[in-house]
């Protein structure tokens, strides 16, 4: 089967699976549901390998036209690409894991189907983004994972306990992602201004042209909202804090949605830009102080996080910061390779932690757990893996992926590699903090706990350790040229190849000694991190002090930095109290006055009237005597 | 002014006055009396018309009859000049305001009536005698005629029906 | 026999428009002002009176018969009229024990 037949299979496969569940799915057993949602990614993912390996120059596959007007052609066009086709790959290939895994997750749960559809759904959508061939498509995928994001953060809102706090995230992701898709649509609009239409490929030839006059503000401009965009979607600040609070969806929503693929989005985008955005150094500039200063917030929040989860959350989002970092410094191919490895070891941890939870019976605080490796030792094996991968340890696919953004970092400036290093220690100081305290020790839960801590089934083992192996030799995706030079960098050919822009960036190599040292760094200080979570955590003991023991440091960031406090008071409150005032004077007064002022208009004219039925004769008599009087007069007037 | 005019003034007024005490006559009796005096007044404004034919008709059908049946009506009744009911002020003063107008607006509309062209007054007025009136009658308004008797059996049917005493439904 | 005319003896129409109208307002005076049902039904008779007298004398003053014929029917239906009238007057008695037409007023508001 040719590409073009191929990339709209692609396309519908979920989505046909997401109906298939959505409209039938009561009435098919949940294991039948869950298999039709998984089997339909899986699909999707062998369809995209083989679109994969046959892949050579881009194709396109248009769809239908949506809209014809005079200037303005919006197609429904697919574009297939080294690029697209990647991050296909990483969707379905992890989504299908994830859909796995939650056929055992949620397998108690009263709304199993609805979960499938949404997932199904989901990877409908993010596909849509990603294999569209204009802004338009990428616009309507984004706004659509919106929307499924926003189903499936609040999926429990019905739970008695937490579903208001449920239902309140969702509407906070949606709500704070929407601030960055008012940036994303505004640089649509700027974008339609300045080249006339939305597709790559005619923009790519536009922009990339000997003769193009760069308009400098312009393009200033249109990078800037799309990077506004980006920060909403991918969590940077100051568009971050949702993602903390979205981590009240059930854990298969955060791993595939939170670590591996909507908040790539935005990393995605910036990518596909990337001549745009190589115009604009302002932006670039921008992109990567914020993403700096996202980089080191984030994970000194995550320093004295006790959920499980919220650590990972802030792990991504420093973590996102990093991938800003390198797009700001022109690495577009070191954040794809960043962005495919920590899509593996950030799913295998997310998934992990949902193994735990659910050998915990639904504890997620690690002051509650410890010396876990003893009772779900596959969890505890997978999971290491991941957090080894994470914090950058010799040879696993994150300490490629890292070194590589590492270095180009150096190359710019020392100041920003000293700053970035410190951001990566900070890393590997929560990872293993989070590590040691889950899994060795003492056990400090409950009995009733420890009763029920058990391995979870295949259908959630599988998934973890098929990520775990990707974790470990995710790294030969793009190796640097310093061993081996056949297969090294493989990604930045495969990018270079088809991709629209790619080709002509430029990048310094280092040269080999710095990439050494660096490398050489790196290794010391995560092994470093490593002997001193080692001996604080396991020989001493020591355990997280409880809330009111915290001091200084520890105090703020435990509470988060007081981000959300800050926003409440800055954007809530005003909002509320002017949407409050507005009820009042607008509705009240205004629109009640007006509508009830008519109908009481109406009742009092028919009061009056109402005095003529006196229903005496005489009256009526006279009336018409009246009547008669002004009828002669009329006509002897007019004659 | 001859002796004609001399007539019809008087009879004129006569009939006004006697009109005006039927209707503010406080007694129900005289009321029924005083308007039978100017139905008497108004057939010797037919006679004076040389409508002779309606004349008698006017005194045997209307004061003979009509007036006997209210009369009639009235003594079952029982009324008398005690419980009759007043009307209040406001009424009296819209109704003398609209009698008033009615009659400048009528007076007006009807005073050039008389100047229509065409007919001329016949020599001989002899139109209101019997033979010409019932001429008239039975040629070229004998439908109506005869459909008045229709009218007749109706009204009679009514007013018997109307008047029995309905029986009891209420157990 | 044939009388003097109207016309000849200088009594002109407006003579007579003048006393109709006068004998129809006094008609349309007593339904305004009064409140038995029965002096009510003799003004309407008193206004219909007045209407016939009007059309006499303009019958006589144009020479044509037609609207005599026409007074005849207008008193036939005022007999007719008359009598059912009265007859739903006894109705209302029975029912009210009065016939004052300010106690029925069951259509007022």
């Amino acid at each position: 089967m040719s590409i073009e037949q191929l990339l709209p299979l692609v396309l519908l496969l979920p989505l046909i699976g997401g109906l298939i569940n959505g409209v039938l799915g009561k009435r098919i057993p949940k294991v039948v549901a869950g298999s039709i949602a998984t089997l339909a990614v899986a699909l999707s993912f062998i369809l995209s390998l083989t679109i994969f390996f046959q892949l050579d120059q881009a194709v396109e596959v248009n769809l239908f036209t949506m809209i014809s007007f005079q200037d303005l052609t919006l197609n429904a066009r697919l574009l297939a690409d080294n690029l697209s086709i990647w991050m296909a790959l990483i969707i379905t290939g992890i989504g299908s894991l994830i859909h796995l895994f939650s056929m055992g997750y949620m397998s108690h749960d009263e709304g199993y189907r609805k979960f499938f559809t949404y997932l199904n759904l989901f990877i409908f959508s993010m596909l849509i983004l990603v294999l569209g061939s204009n802004y338009f498509m990428l616009f309507f995928g984004w706004e659509g994972v919106g929307i499924c994001s926003y189903l499936l953060i609040g999926f429990h809102y019905a739970d008695e306990q937490k579903g208001f706090l449920n239902g309140m995230a969702a509407r906070k992701a949606f709500i704070m992602n929407r601030v960055g898709d008012l940036g994303l649509l505004i640089g649509l609009f700027l974008l339609l201004n300045q080249f006339g239409t939305l597709e790559y490929a005619e923009i790519a030839a536009i922009a990339t042209a000997e003769d193009f006059v760069r308009p400098e503000w312009m393009l200033f401009g249109i990078t800037m909202c799309l990077f506004i965009g980006a920060t909403g979607k991918s969590a940077q600040i100051p568009l971050f804090t949702w993602l903390p609070d979205a981590m009240a969806g059930p854990t298969p929503v955060s791993a595939l949605i939170h670590a591996a693929t909507m908040v790539t989005a935005g990393i995605f985008l910036t990518v596909r830009s990337n001549y745009l955005f190589e115009m604009a150094p302002a932006t670039k500039d921008i992109m990567l102080y914020v993403g700096l200063a996202t980089s080191v917030v984030a994970a000194f929040i995550a320093l004295r996080q006790n959920d499980i989860k919220k650590v990972l959350a802030y792990s991504t989002v420093s973590q996102l910061g990093l991938l800003f970092v390198a797009l700001g410094l022109g690495a577009y191919t070191a954040a794809m390779f960043h962005v495919t490895t920590h899509a593996f070891f950030k799913a295998l941890l997310f998934l992990g932690s949902g193994s735990v939870i659910h050998a915990m019976s639904d504890e997620q605080d690690i002051r509650k757990m410890g010396g876990l490796k003893k009772f779900i030792p596959t969890t505890h094996l997978t999971f290491l893996i991941g957090t080894l991968a994470i914090t950058g340890f010799p040879l696993l696919s994150g300490f490629f992926s890292k070194d590589e953004i590492l270095g180009y970092a150096f190359a710019d400036n020392v100041i920003l590699y000293i700053v970035l290093m410190i951001s990566v220690l900070m890393t590997a100081i929560y990872m293993f903090r989070l590590y040691f305290l889950t899994f060795h020790g003492e056990f400090r839960g409950t009995e009733e706990q420890r009763s029920h801590l058990h391995e979870s089934p295949a259908s959630m083992t599988i998934p973890l350790v098929v990520l775990a192996i990707l974790s470990v030799l995710g790294g030969l995706l793009n190796l640097p040229g310093l061993f081996f030079h056949g297969p090294a960098h493989y990604m930045t050919h495969l990018f270079e190849h088809n991709v629209a822009g790619m080709n002509l960036i430029h990048t310094e190599h280092l040269p080999a000694n710095t990439i050494m040292m660096l490398m050489v760094i790196a290794v010391i200080s995560c092994l470093a991190v490593l002997v001193v979570s080692y001996n604080v955590y396991v020989k001493k003991q020591s355990l997280p002090k409880s809330d009111d023991q915290l001091v200084g440091w520890e105090k703020l960031s435990a509470n988060k930095l007081y981000f959300d406090e800050i926003y409440n008071a800055l954007f809530v409150k005003p909002i509320e109290w002017l949407s409050e005032k507005g009820y009042r004077f607008f509705e009240v007064v205004f629109l009640n006055g007006i509508v009830f002022g008519v109908a009481k208009g109406f009742e009092t004219a028919g009061e009056l009237v109402k005095k003529w039925e006196s229903g005496r004769v005489n009256w009526y008599v006279l009336w018409m005597v009246f009547g008669i009087v002004g009828f002669i007069i009329y006509f002897l007037v007019k004659i | 002014m001859s002796t004609i005019e001399i007539i019809a003034l008087v009879l004129g007024v006569l009939t006004i006055a006697s009109a005006l005490m039927v209707v503010l006559s406080m007694h129900p009796v005289r009321s029924v009396l005083y308007l039978i005096v100017t139905f008497f007044l108004i057939s010797a404004n037919y006679i004076m018309l040389n409508a002779q034919f309606l004349a008698i008709v006017n005194i045997v059908v209307y004061a003979g009859a009509i007036m006997v049946l209210f009369l009639f009506v009235l003594m079952l009744l029982n009324l008398s000049k005690d419980n009759e009911p007043r009307a209040s002020s406001w009424m009296k003063l819209g109704a003398s305001l609209a009698a008033g107008t009615l009659i400048i607006v009528l007076v007006a509309a009807l005073k050039d009536a008389a100047l229509l062209p065409g007919v001329e007054a016949v020599s001989g007025n002899t139109q209101g005698l019997v033979e010409n009136l019932g001429q008239l009658l039975f040629t070229k308004y004998v439908l109506p005629f005869e459909v008045s008797s229709v009218l007749f059996i109706a009204a009679m049917v009514g007013a018997v029906l109307l008047s029995k005493k309905e029986k009891q439904i209420i157990d | 026999m044939v009388l003097a005319t109207m016309l000849e003896s200088g009594v002109s129409l407006e003579f007579y428009v003048i006393l109709a109208t006068i004998l129809f307002t006094i008609g349309v005076l007593g339904v305004l002002i009064r409140k038995n049902a029965i002096i009510i039904l003799m003004s309407v008779e008193l206004m219909l009176n007045a209407v016939n007298l009007l059309m006499v004398a303009f019958s006589t003053y144009h020479g044509a018969g037609d609207a005599q014929v026409f007074v005849f029917f207008i008193m036939v239906v005022a007999a007719a009229e008359a009598t059912v009238g009265l007859s739903i007057l006894v109705l209302l008695y029975r029912n009210r024990k009065t016939v004052d037409v300010g106690v029925f007023n069951k259509l007022k508001g």
